[in-house]
Order: structure tokens, then C-alpha cells, then sequence
């Protein structure tokens, strides 16, 4: 995600990397069982903060305890209480390292500490909370990231992105939203917020524009596979964690020489990345023990089949278009209605793929018209059906659509191609 | 925590509603009421009277002002407050989601900040 990872200008650093993850994801646990205990988010993370600043002040004289974790829990839950003891007193009184650091002999094992991030997500996507602020609220609280790295990658002023976490945690005491698993006859509505609010994640890659680099697919990805472990039962969740790895693995691939933009279809699958693509493959096989299908895991499977092209040299077209169809019954959209229309011209050619896309864009309306796939798609069928002129005007509309720089010169070399 | 219910919607002319679809929201209304009550939540119910017969007091400009009609014209009107007492907002929802004023309205879920109870406002 673009600001979220460091930029794609660095090479990778696993190491730091998984350090970096490992400090994150403790605090997001140990933030969602003292937000959860507290109802409010604002107060633990400042409990939270407090810990890990008297943690700096003592670590480095006393040594670092044998389990941090609980260390940090139990300091933190001592300022929780100070601050429900006396409200007044929390800005005057000074932290007291012997009475709020835990005895040493207290021993916690991290892995018996309850994993409240289940509920914390669910707050994040409550319906009370604007549905904008989903996506961010997660980084922020259950991935830690600041509200600047969150702004950056939403291109968004750090100020205007602070205010409203704020304002949303704000809310979440204010209203009263409870940290609890919701009851059985609302949580798979609920769920699908949450599921969204990670896709969410997913699909900034695409939204951002701009020179900064789009390193796809960061922290939806990592958002993915802790929602698994949270629900491992849920195969929608391993069906989104698939379609995450899926797309990422091909990352690497979409960047030819000189940062050209390279489609899918001619992408060098040498370049895929096949550990991501086989812990994609694990999702899809434990979304599919579940017994029940859903939009994301069709997306996934979708992705699965563009894939296979490392394995098998092709493209299976008519899966693809079987799974297109399912996924415009169950879960309709203009884009996987664009997709429809490209993978039926390639089983059923150009010139059905053209008229079931001016079919789709004539029920859309004024959002068909804006839509930037839909452009391009329509371009490249004209050209591919000998209809030059019709084809130079609509690369020409697509051009205008398009922000990324790099997918911007690739139509402009396509439309220049078409002279000749 | 207290949530007051508020139900909002647009006020029907003078012989809009048959006299059998007002018997019907009577029914509904009871049926409700009676729910939260059993549930032990209910702390106030109060259907309003249509704003045509609200009069508006304020002092905020200086001297006493009175006036016929509510503080604002809006199309739809503030027209009834359940107040009930529930651990939180998705129990609250839970219960907007019944009220019959949602088939025709709106239902605003507003936590109660302090309440007068007992001689005293609650902390």
C-alpha cells in the first residue's frame, strides 16, 4: 500500500519487515483487550501509550522483562484504572514506575491473553461509523499505522485524516458501540462490513494515483490473514485473503523495462511469485471446506485461473467466463460487468464482447461513461474488430480517465500503434 | 446506557390517514411499547401531539419571546420519544429497528449525556 510499507524505491527488507509487523501486531492485540475491557478506544490507546513510554524509561536500566507483552498489559491496565479512579487527577499525576510496573514474578503467556481484534474490526466497520472511516480506523487501531501514513496512502491532508480518527473513536464511547461479537442473527451482516473494510484495504492500491509506487499489496494482505486466524471458519475471509495473494504475487510483473505498464495476459509469469500463490491456493481450499460460496472467493477463484497460466502456458477462457457469470449473479457490479464483457470476447469474440459491454454501459448510465476500465476495454475491441477510427476516439477517452502515469502511456503507445 | 428513540417523519394533513390505518399504528405502537416495557428497558414513551399546536418560548435575543409553531419549519417533524435504557448501541439499533415510526420515518438514536434521577443529574 502505497506509503504504508516504505515505497517500492527501497528493496524489501524482510527481516525489518517482520520485526516491524511483530510490534505492530502485539500492540494491535493488546489494544483491542484494553479497548474492549475500557469501551473506548481513545483511553486505551492512551494507556497504551503511557506503558510503552515508561517500558522506554525502565527496559533499558532494569532489562527487558521476560514477557513484554504482559508487562505492557498490566501497566496499561494500571493507567486505565488511575484515569476511571480520578478523571481529574491523570494530567497532574506522575507515572510511579514501583506501583505501576508489574511484579516480575507475575508471569504472562502472551498466547493465553485473549485476541479481542475480532471485535475491535467489528467496531471499526460498525454501521454507526461512516463508512469511509472503515478502512482507516483498521489500519490505524488494529495495524497501528499513523494517521499520516493512513493520509498518504488515502491522499488525503494528514490533518484532515487525524481529525476524523478522532472523531470517529470519539464517537464510538459517545454512542456507545460495544466491543462484543454481535448476536448470531446480525454477525453475518456484519462480518461483511468487516470483509469489506479490509477489501477496502486491497483496493487503494488501485484507487491512488500519482508518482508515488503502488506496493500492492502491503497491509490488506497481512489484514487478510489475521482476519483467517480470527475466523477461520469463514470462507469468505480465506476468499479475500486469497484474492489478496493472488494479485499480489503477480506484483512484481505489471512493471516491464523503463516502469512500463504490462496487462495481465502478457505479464511474464516467471516473474509471479509462486510461495504467495501457493498460500493463496490454501485459502481457497479451506474457503471451499466451508461449503458455502460468496462473491470473494469467486474473485479469488477468478484470480486462481489467471494464475494457472504459470502452470499451464494458457488461459482457461470459458472458466473464466463461468465464474464471471456467477459472480455478476451473486454480487453485481459495473466492473465485474466490464470484466464479463472482456472475458466473453475472448471465448465468444470481439464482436460479442463489444455488445454485451455497450449493452452493460447503456444501462449505467453517467457512471458507465466515467468508468475508466469500461473505456479501455472499448478501445481495445474496436481496435481488435478493424474499426480503427471509432478505436483512436475511444483510446482517446480512455486516456483522459486514466491517472496512473504508467497505464496513461500504455494506451498512448496502443492508440499510436493504431496508425500503422 | 440511556438512549432517547426519537422518531421523526412528515405530519399528515388533516383527513390523510384513514381512520383504519391510525387504528392500525395505535396497534403497533402498543405492541411495541408493550415489548420494551416487558424487556424492562422502557423508561418514557410519548407520542407528540402534531406541531401545529407546539408554541416556541425563547429568551436568547433579550426579552421573552413567544410564538405560535415550532423553532424551525421542516418537512418532516420531531413526533415522539421512547427513552430506554439498554447496555448499548446495538441493543438501542436492535430496538429502533422495531419502532413503527421506522415505516413511515425516521428514528434517531441519541445517547442521553446526564439524566436527573433520584434528586440528582448522574455523572
Amino acid at each position: 500500500m502505497v506509503g504504508l510499507t516504505g515505497g517500492g524505491n527501497h528493496p524489501a527488507r524482510p527481516a525489518a519487515l517482520a520485526a516491524g509487523r511483530a510490534a505492530r501486531e502485539s500492540r494491535g492485540r493488546l489494544l483491542a483487550l484494553l479497548s474492549a475491557a475500557a469501551g473506548d478506544l481513545t483511553a486505551a490507546e492512551d494507556a497504551l501509550a503511557d506503558a510503552f513510554e515508561q517500558a522506554l524509561r525502565t527496559w533499558p536500566a532494569r532489562g527487558i522483562p521476560d514477557n513484554p507483552d504482559g508487562w505492557l498489559l498490566t501497566v496499561a491496565r494500571n493507567r486505565l484504572r488511575d484515569r476511571w479512579k480520578s478523571a481529574a487527577a491523570r494530567r497532574t499525576v506522575a507515572l510511579d514506575p514501583e506501583r505501576d510496573s508489574p511484579a516480575y514474578d507475575q508471569q504472562w503467556d502472551f498466547d493465553l491473553i485473549p485476541d479481542r481484534r475480532l471485535e475491535l474490526m467489528l467496531v471499526c466497520a460498525h454501521p454507526a461509523i461512516d463508512r469511509t472511516m472503515h478502512t482507516p480506523l483498521m489500519l490505524d487501531t488494529v495495524l497501528g499505522f499513523t494517521a499520516a501514513q493512513i493520509a498518504v496512502a488515502f491522499a488525503m491532508p494528514t490533518a484532515t485524516m487525524a481529525t476524523r480518527l478522532v472523531r470517529a473513536k470519539k464517537r464510538i464511547k459517545a454512542a456507545g458501540i460495544p466491543f462484543r461479537l454481535p448476536d448470531r442473527d446480525d454477525l453475518p451482516g456484519r462480518m461483511a462490513a468487516v470483509l469489506e473494510a479490509v477489501y477496502g484495504a486491497y483496493v487503494i492500491d488501485w484507487a491512488t494515483t500519482g508518482p508515488q509506487p503502488r506496493t500492492l499489496p502491503g497491509e490488506a494482505g497481512y489484514l487478510a490473514e489475521i482476519l483467517t486466524t480470527l475466523v477461520p471458519g469463514d470462507p469468505e475471509a480465506h476468499g479475500l485473503a486469497a484474492l489478496v495473494q493472488f494479485s499480489s504475487a503477480r506484483a512484481a510483473a505489471r512493471t516491464g523495462a523503463g516502469g512500463r505498464f504490462v496487462p495481465l495476459t502478457e505479464q511474464d509469469t516467471t516473474r509471479w511469485d509462486p510461495d504467495l500463490i501457493g498460500r493463496a491456493h490454501d485459502h481457497l481450499r479451506a474457503a471451499h471446506a466451508c461449503g458455502r460460496l460468496g462473491r470473494f472467493q469467486l474473485e479469488a477463484g477468478i484470480q486462481a485461473v489467471h494464475c494457472a497460466r504459470a502452470r499451464t502456458g494458457t488461459t482457461d477462457w470459458p472458466s473464466l467466463l463461468d465464474l464471471h457469470r456467477l459472480l455478476q449473479t451473486i454480487a453485481p457490479s459495473l466492473g465485474g460487468g466490464v470484466a464479463l464483457a472482456a472475458v466473453t470476447a475472448e471465448v465468444d469474440g470481439a464482436a460479442a464482447g463489444l455488445a454485451r459491454l455497450d449493452e452493460l454501459l447503456a444501462g449505467a448510465g453517467a457512471a458507465g461513461g466515467r468508468f475508466q476500465p469500461a473505456r479501455v476495454l472499448r478501445a481495445h475491441l474496436l481496435e481488435r474488430l478493424g474499426r480503427i477510427g471509432e478505436a483512436a476516439g475511444a483510446y482517446d477517452s480512455a486516456v483522459d480517465l486514466t491517472h496512473d502515469p504508467r497505464e496513461r502511456s500504455h494506451l498512448r503507445e496502443r492508440r499510436a500503434a493504431l496508425r500503422n | 446506557m440511556r438512549y432517547a428513540l426519537l422518531m421523526h417523519y412528515a405530519e399528515p394533513a388533516a383527513g390523510e390517514l384513514s381512520e383504519e390505518v391510525v387504528a392500525e399504528a395505535r396497534r403497533a405502537f402498543d405492541v411495541y411499547a408493550k415489548a420494551l416495557d416487558q424487556a424492562g428497558v422502557l423508561r418514557l414513551a410519548d407520542v407528540l401531539r402534531s406541531s401545529d399546536a407546539t408554541t416556541t418560548v425563547t429568551r436568547r435575543d433579550g426579552g421573552l419571546r413567544v410564538q405560535d409553531g415550532p423553532f424551525a419549519e421542516t418537512r418532516e417533524a420531531l413526533a415522539g420519544v421512547f427513552l430506554i435504557d439498554v447496555p448499548d448501541l446495538d441493543a438501542a439499533i436492535g430496538w429502533a429497528e422495531k419502532c413503527p415510526g421506522t415505516q413511515w420515518g425516521f428514528v434517531e438514536i441519541r445517547p442521553v449525556a446526564t439524566a436527573f434521577l433520584d434528586g440528582r443529574w448522574s455523572a
